[in-house]
């Protein structure tokens, strides 16, 4: 492109006008983009969480009928996981920093990069087309056979995740290539920042899983609408069969969505606390390790599905194993912590609410991988609770606590400190008064997804719809104050946080090329000690 | 860069790379990472056709028998041939022989459009005797589960031809490019890309073809 021209002034600005932004090829600026789509799609899907546990108030009919009510939680599930969460961190944040922190220029594939956020955008479009026409009430899962039945807008939908699957399909393929072959030089594989090889391990999943849930729901449409017969019992075929695959795909993308969490926490916490990252190895190689487990541990949706005693076992066994990998980075983040110089700003509370919540989401992973126990819990208010804490408790608070860290030396400006910490206690109060109280509801036997209930759960439902309204007020508090810094806000230094990886070493925010001079790398990301010695 | 020859036209390397060999580098590994992606794609295509077959063997025994073996194996031979033209026309680029990489690809091209005529007399075949997923199968056979069959065949050729299909437009585009000299020992890349797109494609036939025709 005509870098030489423009290389006077930030990403942002130069050059400008609407035409540059929306055929630019500049990861950046596609960053920007899709974390504009990523934080809408974050409010729409919230607005749907307020609403339904707003109905679940009280037993029985509060505001909405049964079926608006299977189409809130249809909807919230949808755009959760396909719109927001499995995209959040990649596409956004990702692609704004992957290629800064390998000193590239750009992604391998610029061109594939905007294609990928255009399908996006069209994927959306056809979720939109979706939730106008009737929307949908089979669930996130799309599980056949009531997914063929349903008269709800099933098609629409199915092709919105389709499309989706191929814009992340791409994304990741993308991050792949430039991390292989566009490294700046001495930027060894042990030294990348652990966010990248986080990036990385999620990509390969992204490329290897993606595709068969793009079949799926390609047989999934294409028996809809000729009868194929491969998931209708009525036909012939096996609903069993679309949960299989179904799964196949949908376990590698919990780790699609936590792991990229994963990398951001590695970076907040050694910036915070400017040390070393404990186990550098352990921590960036845990990342591979869980991604290839993730890829054997699917049938663990299917203990009650009627799947022989034997595959529950051995899915069992694998499910306890993928925690191993998890805890080597909750360890390592701690001990890293320890005899740190620790900061408590808003970036890293994130981090610490990081580490706190996603052990609880864990540890309960743990609980439900047991067999027995299993059959006891699922489908019940503790597998809720549970995802959350994972998902949310994991994976948004290191989105939230990445997107603070790196809101300075995207837009250049700084957010009001206190105003965060505020925000932050409201975030992690109302998370918790939300889904701490659905583990003793799923303990007791409140069934996930039910429009109504017994009398004697009520208090402790109203109290989880209480901490959505404080969550809720939280996140407006967030949307206010980061709003205002983009145009009140202090002009953000280079390096506001004192961290060592490459993007610091750029003004704030970045020119479009990244940078002036090739860099070249002579220090490992956390090497604060050396860093010092050689000053010294 | 080379210097300019009278025929060929220059490739500038995109601003994000230092040199040609790290873009053909990246290109290429970005191709395999696709056809990864491809494989697991098609591979839930063979997944359902193994449980399904597991499910009913006698029924795809039967229900095979009204697919023709001697139009398939045409066909296959159409793919093989073309998948040797592709090879020898990459082989053109890379020793800048022009005129042999135009005639390779119009080659490649004309046994992809043979072989998408025959899927055509095929298909219409298949329609006419009601041999169609179970909405509008009426075909005559002595399993209640032939329709199942007959809906993974259009749907795993189906899908496979759309590729061939996608496959030709490709070969159309390097031949437009090859004309204007845009390929030549030092910049070949979307050739080569196409070249591998195109094995897949063949080498997905391979599988489906047995798969399909040759179970009696």
């Amino acid at each position: 492109m005509q870098a030489t021209a423009q290389s006077h002034g930030s990403y942002l600005t130069h050059p400008a006008g609407i035409r540059s932004w929306l055929l630019t090829f500049d990861h950046k600026r596609i960053g920007i983009m899709y974390l504009t789509f990523i934080v809408l799609a974050f409010f729409l899907g919230g607005l749907f969480a307020v609403l339904l546990r707003l109905e679940l108030l009280h037993p029985g009919k509060d505001f909405f009928d049964a079926k608006t009510y299977n189409q809130l939680f249809t909807l919230h599930g949808a755009i959760m996981v396909f719109m927001f969460i499995i995209p959040s961190i990649p596409a956004s944040l990702g692609n704004l920093f992957l290629p800064i922190l390998l000193g590239a220029k750009d992604v391998a594939f610029p061109r594939i990069n905007l294609l990928s956020f255009y399908l996006y955008v069209l994927g959306a479009g056809f979720a939109f087309y979706s939730l106008i026409s009737g929307a949908v009430d089979t669930g996130w899962t799309f599980y056949a056979p009531y997914s063929l039945q349903s008269s709800t807008s099933t098609i629409s939908m199915t092709t919105a995740v389709f499309i989706l699957g191929f814009s992340s399909i791409l994304t990741g393929l993308n991050f792949i290539v430039t991390t292989h072959k566009l490294r700046a030089a001495g930027m060894t594989w042990y030294k990348m920042p652990l966010f990248i090889w986080a990036l990385y391990s999620t990509a390969i999943l992204q490329v290897l899983a993606t595709p068969v849930l793009a079949i799926t729901l390609l047989l999934l449409i294409i028996e809809k609408v000729t009868g194929l017969g491969i998931f209708n019992p009525a036909l012939g075929g096996d609903p069993v069969l679309f949960q299989h695959f179904f799964w196949f795909y949908s376990h590698p993308a919990v780790y699609i969505m936590i792991l990229p969490g994963m990398g951001i926490m590695s970076e907040l916490v050694t910036t915070f606390c400017k040390k070393q990252i404990f186990g550098y190895k352990l921590v960036a190689w845990s990342s591979v390790a869980i991604a290839i487990i993730s890829f054997l541990v699917w049938g663990h949706h299917m203990f009650v599905s009627g799947q022989s005693e034997y595959s529950n076992f051995l899915f069992s066994i694998l499910t306890f194993l993928v925690a191993v990998p998890s805890a080597i980075k909750i360890y390592n983040w701690v001990s890293t912590m320890y005899k740190g110089t620790i900061d408590l700003a808003s970036p890293f509370l994130y981090a610490l609410a990081f580490i706190f919540l996603f052990t609880v989401g864990g540890f309960t992973g743990i609980v439900l991988a047991a067999l027995s126990v299993d059959i006891h819990l699922h489908d019940t208010y503790y597998v809720v609770a549970h995802f959350h804490y994972v998902m949310m408790g994991g994976t948004v608070m290191a989105f939230i606590g990445g997107l603070h860290y790196w809101w300075p030396k995207i837009f250049g400006k700084m957010f009001n400190e206190f105003w965060a910490k505020i925000a932050w206690f409201f975030v992690f109060v109302g998370f918790n008064m939300v889904f701490f109280t659905q583990f003793f509801l799923g303990n007791k036997g409140m069934p996930r997804r039910y429009y109504s209930y017994i009398d004697e759960f009520q208090p402790l439902h109203a109290f989880s719809t209480y901490g959505s309204w404080v969550l809720g007020l939280g996140f407006v508090i967030m949307g206010i104050y980061l709003f205002y810094s983009l145009w009140r806000g202090k002009p953000a230094p280079a390096n506001p946080w004192g961290g060592l990886t490459l993007e610091w070493t750029l003004p704030s925010p970045p020119k479009h090329e990244n940078f002036e001079n090739p860099p070249k790398v002579e220090f490992g990301p956390y090497d604060y000690d050396k860093i010092k010695a050689a000053t010294v | 860069m080379s210097q300019k020859e009278a025929v060929f036209s220059d490739h500038h390397i995109a601003h994000h790379f230092d040199t040609a060999e790290q873009e053909f580098d990246s290109a290429k590994l970005g191709m395999w990472l696709f056809l990864g992606q491809e494989l697991l794609f098609f591979g839930g295509v063979f997944v359902v056709y193994t449980v399904f077959r597991n499910f009913y063997p006698e029924m795809f025994i039967d229900a095979n028998k009204h697919l023709s073996w001697k139009i398939g194996s045409v066909n296959t031979i159409f793919l093989i041939v073309s998948s040797f033209t592709m090879a020898i026309g990459v082989r053109s680029a890379q020793t800048s022989k022009k005129n042999v990489l135009i005639l390779c690809m119009i080659l490649t091209f004309l046994f992809a459009a043979g072989f998408m005529v025959n899927k055509y007399f095929e298909y219409n075949e298949k329609i006419m005797h009601g041999f169609l997923p179970s909405k509008w199968f009426s075909g005559e056979g002595h399993f209640e589960t032939m329709h199942i069959f007959f809906g993974l065949y259009f749907f795993a050729t189906g899908l496979h031809g759309l590729h061939v299909l996608v496959g030709m437009g490709l070969i159309a585009w390097i031949i437009w490019r090859a004309q204007k000299g845009h390929f030549h020992a030092q910049y070949y890349t979307p050739v080569e890309l196409v070249g591998l797109y195109w094995h897949l494609v063949d080498l997905i036939w391979i599988f489906l073809f047995p798969l399909f025709y040759l179970i009696g």
